[in-house]
């Protein structure tokens, strides 16, 4: 007896589980269930349908490649039974599982730390181009004018404008105020 | 298959019907037309074929009839004897003679009148000569009446008379009345014979066959006899005297020592007896019945001193005349019971082994045994001399032989000897046999799974070194930091824009929201139910927004929110009211597209929306322009016309 693996979602398959079908040219493709067994009748693609195992794999959501899949094999090579090599066997095969775990999760969890930093930049993004959703820029204006003002009486200046017709007049110089919204220029730089 | 069957004898009509059957098929099959302007020797001819065919018609269906019936001096001597009993031979032969001679007068009747007819000088003449020929054949038949009936009876009698074999194996079944015969042959026999619990329940002969040593045997049920003399003997009794008289058979005497049959023990041996004539040279067996009843031995002392005589006469006493030397000197006598079955078997094998025998040693008599036996010839050298001379087995092959038992001695054990040993417990172990695997593992349970696992897929001795490589990698890769997780920690700024950034995409949301629903209809629709819409552009509310975004609007009360100036420095404001575009000349009537429309402007913006909405209805209905009314066949013919075939209503 052996445990299969589903030719669709390559699960596991226990002694009494499932449905086998025996293509024309003897080809045996085993079902873990009906969904799988359905979805191969309608003629979908394991690598494409998104809850497969396959697809995780060659999308590179799981890891794929690695030198711990290769300890277990169908070897079609018979061994002639004996109970050291067997026990030993199953230590190993308790050593391989785990290293294989450690890396497949390794490799799932560096996978989503990246996700993070875009996450970052999404927000950083967000802020600076949407601020004024939830803030006006005129916010605040009037008390830094004011606050100016009180700061330093400043004499308006003035000008002396000689225009086209030759008269000189006298003008207001235009005060220049600077300006209040300052963008934002990064991520570590806001004022509030 | 049999000799004799008087089943295929046809039917014999009454009078009427012979006379009507033969003047209709002399209609049906000779000419009918005749005119008397005819020559009169066509008329002659057609008249004397009427006369000749009828009289051939009748002389056929009678030959037929005398023909087919048995001729009591042909047939086996056993039939004619019964039908003599059964029929009356005398009554039998002249009814046949009586048909007999009708044939012939119908014969003289019809040469007679071919005769006169040949001298009928007219057509009535010869007509009326035909006539009168007919009419005296008929006449002749008519009084053969009471015979054709009679006949017919017989006829009828005879098919159903069972088909027995004379020549072939018999056991004839024969006592008093109500001593089990017929519950005997209905043992023995597929035979459905009737069985009731008074005399005569069998009124006639009835024939089963039954099978042993692969050979057909036939069995004959006869009506019981009485203990009277021949002469008065009924009819009944008289086909059991005659099947035993005539059919060269066992024969079974039944006697019912329990005497439920109404007779005595005493009367029944009387009647063998007297009958004792009619078993002389055959195979005869007596039959002691119904001992489920009573056994002969608990009989009351004079009866069963009867009962030890018959046996004793019947071991010594040549009973049935049989030669010196036969068999049959001897008759056994059997006990059976028809309701227990027990004899029963023995009795039907007894009859048929002496009666096989007797038949054997009466064809070893007859000439015919002669050239069979010359056929046979059976060789027994006779011996040359005293001398012993037994095989010669050579010595080297005789070393083999003794070799090859030792070899037999030597080997070892096998299971089906193991297992018949053991017997119940025996359980079938091939895994002993596994002689290159140490003993004490040969019985292990060999592990297969392991969490999901098949083990065998791990089953490698390359495996361990493997193994090690990899543990040696991934000792590396710890040491190198490679699952060390970094620590992500987010600085005060950060979070900052972290929170910024939510609230930012709920405003959005909410947004996106507001503007799905104002959007959702682009109808004019003003259902009943609905309320007046406020403003939504007011002083107020421009307020609270910008407060609510963070300006600081507190002196503002007297604010005057109009459109800012625009850059240009022009003083002028533009006009408050526009001019009517209309008013300016008095034109009788405007044309349709300016009436109603306020100014240039207005008129273009109406135009604009005149022009989107055509369009809109146009790419809507696929129509051609603003003036499209075209319909298309309502009715499509090919849609609503037809037969129905595999297509849809709508579609085909």
């Amino acid at each position: 007896m052996r445990i299969e693996t589903c030719y669709f979602c390559s699960s596991r398959i226990y002694p009494g589980h499932g449905i086998q079908f025996v293509r024309n040219d003897c080809k045996i493709f085993r079902f873990c269930r009906s969904k799988c067994h359905a979805a191969f009748k309608k003629k979908k693609n394991p690598r494409k349908t998104k809850w497969t195992k396959a697809y995780r794999k060659t999308a590179g959501k799981e890891l794929a490649i690695d030198p711990s899949f290769e300890f277990e094999k169908r070897r079609h090579i018979p061994v002639k039974y004996s109970r050291e090599l067997w026990e030993k066997t199953i230590e190993a095969m308790k050593k391989v599982e785990e290293i294989r775990q450690r890396r497949a999760n390794n490799y799932i969890m560096q996978r989503l730390r990246k996700g993070r930093e875009v996450e970052w930049q999404r927000d950083v993004r967000e802020v600076q181009r949407d601020i004024s959703l939830i803030r006006s820029p005129a916010a605040g204006l009037k008390q830094r004018q004011a606050e100016e003002e009180t700061e330093m009486e400043v004499e308006p200046e003035t000008i002396e404008v000689i225009d086209a017709k030759g008269c000189k007049q006298v003008i207001e110089a235009p005060v220049m105020v600077p300006a209040t919204g300052e963008m934002i220029e990064d991520g570590g730089d806001i004022e509030l | 298959m049999s000799l004799y069957n008087f089943k295929k004898i046809a039917v014999v009509p009454t009078a009427k019907d012979f006379i009507d059957i033969i003047l209709s098929k002399t209609q049906r099959k000779t000419p009918t037309v005749v005119h008397k302007h005819y020559k009169i020797t066509r008329i002659r001819a057609f008249y004397i074929r009427k006369v000749k065919f009828t009289q051939q018609n009748f002389h056929d269906r009678l030959s037929r009839i005398i023909q087919e019936f048995p001729k009591l001096d042909d047939v086996h001597p056993f039939y004619a004897d019964l039908m003599n009993v059964l029929y009356d031979k005398d009554h039998y032969k002249l009814g046949l003679g009586q048909l007999n001679t009708a044939r012939h007068l119908i014969d003289n009747v019809a040469k007679d009148y071919v005769r006169l007819l040949k001298y009928g000088d007219s057509l009535y003449r010869c007509k009326q000569l035909k006539r009168a020929a007919l009419g005296r054949m008929a006449t002749i038949m008519k009084r053969q009446a009471a015979n054709l009936t009679y006949l017919e009876q017989v006829r009828q009698h005879l098919a159903r008379l069972p088909s027995i074999d004379p020549y072939t194996r018999t056991i004839i079944i024969c006592g008093f009345p109500n001593v089990g015969k017929s519950s005997f042959i209905n043992k023995i026999t597929r035979a459905d014979v009737e069985v009731q619990p008074y005399a005569f329940t069998t009124k006639s002969l009835y024939v089963g066959h039954t099978d042993y040593k692969y050979l057909r045997w036939q069995v004959i049920d006869t009506p019981g006899i009485l203990d009277h003399p021949l002469e008065e003997r009924n009819v009944i009794e008289m086909q059991a005297v005659t099947a035993l008289a005539h059919l060269r058979a066992a024969v079974l005497y039944f006697i019912d020592p329990s005497e439920q049959c109404g007779h005595s023990i005493e009367e029944q041996i009387s009647l063998f007896e007297s009958i004792k004539p009619l078993f002389s040279n055959k195979p005869l067996i007596v039959v002691l019945n119904k001992i489920d009843v009573v056994k002969p031995e608990d009989l009351p002392a004079p009866k069963k001193q009867l009962i030890e005589q018959l046996e004793q006469a019947c071991a010594q006493g040549n009973l049935v005349n049989a030669d010196s030397n036969s068999e049959l000197r001897t008759v056994p006598v059997m006990r059976m019971s028809t309701i227990t079955e027990e004899g029963v078997q023995e009795v039907k094998i007894e009859a048929c082994e002496r009666l096989l025998g007797h038949r054997v040693t009466e064809k070893m008599r007859s000439k015919k045994v002669d050239g069979i036996l010359n056929r046979l010839h059976v060789a027994v050298p006779a011996p040359r001399d005293g001398k012993e001379r037994p095989p010669v087995i050579p010595p080297a092959a005789l070393a083999k032989q003794q070799q090859r038992a030792a070899r037999e001695a030597r080997k070892r054990k096998l299971e089906r000897e193991i297992e018949l040993e053991q017997g119940d417990d025996y359980v079938l172990d091939l895994q002993k046999n596994y002689s290159e695997i140490p003993e004490e593992e040969r019985h292990d349970p060999i592990p297969e799974f392991w969490e999901g696992h098949n083990i065998a897929d791990y089953i490698d001795p390359e495996i361990f070194d493997k193994l090690a490589e990899l543990e040696k990698e991934e000792e590396l890769r710890i040491a190198g930091g490679m699952y060390a997780v970094p620590k992500i920690e987010l600085d005060e700024t950060m979070r900052e824009i972290k929170d910024l950034a939510r609230q930012i995409r709920n405003k959005k949301a909410i947004l996106k929201d507001e503007s799905r629903l104002t959007k959702q209809s682009t109808k004019p629709i003003m259902p009943r139910t609905s309320r007046a819409r406020g403003r939504e552009r007011s002083t107020t509310r421009l307020r609270d927004e910008m407060e609510k975004l963070g300006v600081d609007m507190s002196d503002t009360k007297q604010a005057h929110f109009t459109r800012t100036r625009s850059r240009s420095r022009s003083l002028s404001a533009p006009a408050a009211k526009r001019a009517r575009a209309d008013t300016s000349r008095s034109v009788s009537r405007p044309p349709r597209d300016t009436q109603g429309v306020k100014d240039v402007a207005m008129q273009k913006k109406a135009k604009n929306l005149a022009h989107v909405a055509i369009a809109k209805k146009t790419k809507k209905m696929g129509l051609k322009g603003e003036a499209d009314r075209f319909i298309g066949t309502k009715k499509p013919k090919h849609l609503f016309a037809g037969k129905r075939g595999i297509g849809k209503t709508d579609r085909r």
